[in-house]
């Protein structure tokens, strides 16, 4: 059942290595990538440029300024002389932010009536906008109590609220944009290396050759796998360590549920290609079909927006690619050290794509020709 | 347990035989009920035109394709049923070069060895037998795509012959390899007949035709002709009673040929290279040299000549052509 098997492992580890750049390639460009994006997809917004006018100037305006600065998310690029030039540095781009204090600010506070702070936001990056928005409302509400529990001289106040955010304290976007990253990137390197490494020797003629030695479908489809996993497991080792070390993303849970569920990934990504290749008839076609997962794997597989929000029929889609349950994975054991029972589901999921697919893939793989 | 009352031929037994072999695509019929018997130690040349469906014969018989109606076995296997028997058992050579051009002529030939499940400790010793047959090993580290054509040539035949098979299937193995590399691979093939391997080999050649123990002409999907070179040349279609085949040599060939075949006499005229091959009434040879003469060809002359396999080819597939026509 297995004939040819070893033949075919030892043929293709040669093409592999008797092309060191390839080779290289292989195992560069996923890292490339991982470092690329990673530092790309960042949504965490801290040091907002901001310019301040400040009209009062004592204490209690500089106090003031002081705790947005504290905050981590305002850096104070400078102050201006006056409301153009307030409004100028954000039109020219220097400040994102800006904000004016008025001339009688602190004789206002100490009067005991309510004085207006103003502050300026730039809303073409909307993603900083509403930080800066959020942070700012917030400042006042505290510097409102603080004043208030003063002169009721409360000890403290009635309610606190103590959020804390389990598992990323630091709300970094690096620890939960790389993990999904690394799948989704996996996807895509290792389900066209495969697909390629069939197609090109059915353009070669080289396949119609290897169908008429006695080598069974199965020992060719395997031997096509086995080489092409193991230059997948040296990738994921790769942007794994990169993951860790470079984006500094902590590896909470088992390393060994780690590898076990990637090699799960590897068999159902790997058999993803086989099945490309048995569709198609060359590598421009190959490459054409794999789109049909690749933009899936990226848009819908929970990488980067949330899945729960998404319409229906493209929730489905999104569950139809292993990305997905990759990622979930990744996720789990990277970020919350989640249990196995947790896990296992998806993996089930994944183990059964993979042998379905493998299936199909060695069926429509005829040792005959049309 | 022979229900015939005298053998066919003695001892050598059959390797191939194929019964009314057809094979459709759609609705073209790509190879029409054809019939074979080829016997241990034959080397079947296989020709016809480009499309005649030359290939498709030669992969129903490797089990490559499955034929639509009829049969063949091939070393007693039936291709159909017990094809991965039949793909054990033969070598196979395509038209195209389909090694590994990015692995070394040494490593081509282990991966092949590998594939034909020849066991470890054989393997070897058969590597190098098989790099002493066609002599490739001066070659052994080369990358197989910087070869030449013929070396590429005879490393794939090395490669099908590594597990020993007793037929060879060549499809037009000397398609664009030069002329010294050419009847190398020929000789080489003789030396493998003696041994008693039978090769299938298609080719455009008719040298090489002329070269094969038996041949068979596909035309239109159609096997129209099945023998031995000697006995396709006296078959009477060929040069019917009361006809004879003359050569022609004259100035200008082209317009002496277009001159001839106003003749009523002249049944057939082709030219070959720089002179015409003329099919003709007997006791005309004297008749065609003065007419020609009349006509503005002087210096005509001519003499009888054997029909050579190209006359044979040809001549049936006009007269194949006629009876599709009528």
């Amino acid at each position: 059942m297995l004939r040819g098997l070893y033949a075919i492992i030892y043929k293709e580890s040669r093409h592999i290595l008797r092309d060191p750049k390839t080779l290289f390639l292989m195992l560069v460009i996923p890292s490339l990538e991982l470092t690329i994006f990673g530092y790309a997809v960042n949504l965490d917004v801290k040091n907002i440029p901001t310019v301040v006018y400040n009209l009062d100037g004592r204490e209690a305006s500089r106090k003031l300024i002081d705790t947005f600065v504290n905050t981590g998310y305002f850096q104070i690029r400078g102050e201006v002389g006056s409301d153009a030039e307030l409004k100028r540095a954000i039109v020219a781009g220097k400040a994102k932010v800006g904000i004016k204090i008025p001339p009688d600010y602190t004789d206002t506070l100490l009067s005991g009536r309510k004085t207006q702070v103003q502050m300026l936001i730039d809303g073409s990056d909307s993603t900083s906008a509403l930080q800066a928005l959020n942070t700012g409302n917030a400042i006042a509400m505290l510097a409102s109590l603080d004043i208030l529990a003063e002169t009721l001289g409360a000890a403290a106040l009635p309610v606190e609220m103590r959020p804390r955010v389990l598992f990323n304290p630091d709300m970094k976007t690096a620890n939960f944009m790389v993990p999904g990253l690394v799948g989704v990137i996996m996807q895509v390197v290792i389900m066209l290396l495969t697909a390629f490494a069939i197609v090109r020797e059915k353009e070669q003629g080289t396949l119609e050759q290897l169908m008429v030695t006695p080598v069974s479908r199965l020992g060719l489809i395997l031997g096509k796998l086995v080489p092409y996993g193991l230059v997948g497991i040296g990738e994921t080792i790769s942007v794994l360590l990169l993951m860790r070390f470079l984006f500094e993303v902590p590896i909470e849970g088992s390393l060994l549920y780690l590898a076990g569920f990637t090699l799960v990934f590897l068999f159902t990504t790997l058999s993803l290609g086989l099945l490309i290749s048995t569709l198609t008839d060359n590598q421009i076609q190959a490459l054409q079909f794999s789109f049909l997962i690749l933009l899936p794997s990226f848009l819908l597989s929970g990488f980067m927006f949330p899945q729960e929000t998404m319409p229906k029929v493209i929730y489905v889609i999104g569950q139809c690619v292993p990305a997905t349950y990759f990622i979930h994975i990744l996720r789990g054991i990277i970020l919350r050290d989640a249990p196995i029972e947790a896990l296992l589901p998806s993996g089930i999921v994944l183990a059964c794509m993979g042998i379905a697919v493998i299936t199909v893939a060695t069926l429509r793989f005829h040792k005959t020709l049309a | 347990m022979s229900t015939e009352t005298y053998p066919a031929s003695p001892a050598r037994p059959t390797i191939i035989k194929a019964v009314d072999l057809t094979r459709r695509f759609g609705p073209f019929t790509a190879v029409d009920h054809i019939n074979l018997d080829i016997e241990e130690g034959d080397i079947f040349g296989f020709l016809g035109p480009n499309g005649s469906g030359k290939t498709t014969v030669i992969r129903m018989l490797c089990g490559l394709l499955r034929p639509t109606e009829g049969a063949a076995k091939v070393l007693g296997n039936d291709v159909t049923r017990d094809s991965e028997a039949v793909k054990r058992s033969i070598g196979y050579m395509s038209q195209q070069f389909s090694l590994y051009g990015d692995l070394s002529v040494m490593e081509n030939l282990k991966f092949y060895a590998g594939i034909y499940g020849i066991p470890r400790r054989e393997r070897a010793a058969r590597i190098e037998e098989v790099i002493n047959i066609v002599g490739i090993g001066d070659y052994r580290k080369q990358l197989a795509l910087r070869l030449s054509g013929g070396w590429k040539q005879r490393l794939a035949l090395a490669c099908a012959l590594v597990h020993r098979p007793k037929l060879m299937f060549l499809d037009e193995p000397t398609a664009g390899i030069d002329p010294v590399a050419r009847r190398d691979l020929w000789n080489l093939l003789f030396d493998l007949a003696g041994q008693g391997v039978t090769f299938f080999v298609s080719t455009h050649y008719m040298d090489e035709a002329e070269r094969c123990s038996h041949i068979g002409y596909i035309y239109y999907s159609k096997l129209i002709v099945y023998g031995t070179p000697s006995e396709l040349k006296r078959m009477p279609e060929v040069t019917p009673d009361g006809a004879i085949r003359l050569e022609l040599r004259a100035g200008q060939i082209a317009a002496a040929m277009r001159c001839l075949n106003t003749f009523p006499y002249v049944l057939d005229a082709t030219i070959f290279a720089d002179v015409v091959h003329v099919l003709t009434e007997e006791h005309t040879e004297q008749r065609i040299v003065d007419d020609l003469g009349r006509h503005g060809f002087p210096n005509a002359s001519v003499q009888p000549i054997p029909a050579t396999l190209e006359d044979v080819f040809v001549t049936l597939s006009r007269e194949k052509e006629r009876q599709r026509n009528a």
